[in-house]
């Protein structure tokens, strides 16, 4: 294996989904918050392709593919959602959904 | 020779990497930070090669940085820019406070883990052949080994579908209800 080890991977993965992980609780715009769940699922992404690199085997990478067709799902739900709060003319701020919280 | 253009590809492909997650979280404006994150998909994407990944890393940039993208990038321009989100003003002071902390609780243990080395599990690379992550490897795993996996994976894609295609047409209807 040239170049780095696993742990310089481990540790920008690390980084990484601890960056997307801020944007989650720290941004109110629901699409701004999507794109942050999408970087804390590739720096997961990340991990499992550098382990199944570290192990010589493709089961990491299968796994990966799917955790990808899991985030598209998501994104799709997700996407959903935000256009029908654009219909109903709701301001884009999840603060300020209230309907759902008891 | 081999092994520093490799490190010099990491590097800039990491740097590339956290600049660009960083600005996908800290632009106000939603239209950046999806274009942002692109950059940041396609900086995976090299990472994912010099794993020898590669058809993940075609999968990558194919699925995310074209279809998902362009999903966010039609809904947001559906949208337009209706927020009014000061990014880093609003906001009681200890929610900050408390994200800021659970992120680097997240960080401080992943550190810890790999100072720990892990028992020894972090050190030796496996001798891997060339064949290592081709689409014919890929595929004869997902049809042998990981079927299953295809399989349920194909049933979320379908849910999922059908998932938007109801609240699309929910939404329509409430809009319709409202201009009658």
């Amino acid at each position: 294996m040239h170049g780095p080890d696993i742990q310089w991977y481990v540790i920008l993965a690390g980084l990484l989904f601890s960056i997307g992980a801020l944007g989650v609780m720290l941004r109110r715009n629901p699409l701004i918050i999507l794109l942050s769940v999408e970087i804390m699922l590739n720096s997961a992404n990340l991990l499992l392709i550098a382990f199944s690199r570290l192990h010589g085997r493709e089961d990491g990478q299968i796994f990966a593919i799917s955790v990808m067709a899991v985030a598209a799902s998501e994104v799709v739900v997700g996407l959903g959602l935000i256009v029908a709060m654009g219909r109903r003319h709701v301001e884009l701020d999840v603060d300020k959904l209230r309907t759902l919280r008891g | 020779m081999a092994d520093f253009l490799v490190w010099v590809v990491w590097f800039v492909a990491a740097f590339a990497c956290l600049a660009s997650a960083l600005a996908v979280v800290s632009f106000s404006n939603p239209f950046y930070s999806a274009l942002s994150l692109i950059g940041n998909l396609a900086s995976l994407a090299v990472l994912f090669l010099l794993l020898s990944g590669e058809f993940v890393a075609a999968g990558q940039l194919l699925v995310y940085g074209g279809a998902v993208m362009v999903m966010f990038l039609f809904v947001i321009a559906y949208l337009g820019d209706r927020t009014g989100e000061s990014p880093w003003s609003g906001g009681p002071s200890w929610q900050i406070v408390g994200a800021v902390l659970a992120g680097g609780a997240i960080l401080a243990e992943v550190c810890v883990v790999v100072g720990m080395q892990a028992g020894g599990f972090l050190t030796k690379p496996q001798h891997i052949t060339r064949a290592f992550g081709s689409p014919e490897a890929i595929g004869r795993l997902f049809l042998t080994d990981h079927l299953i996996a295809f399989e349920v994976t194909s049933i979320v894609l379908l849910v999922a579908a059908v998932g938007g295609v109801v609240l699309g047409s929910h939404a329509r209807k409430i809009e319709g209800d409202a201009r009658t």
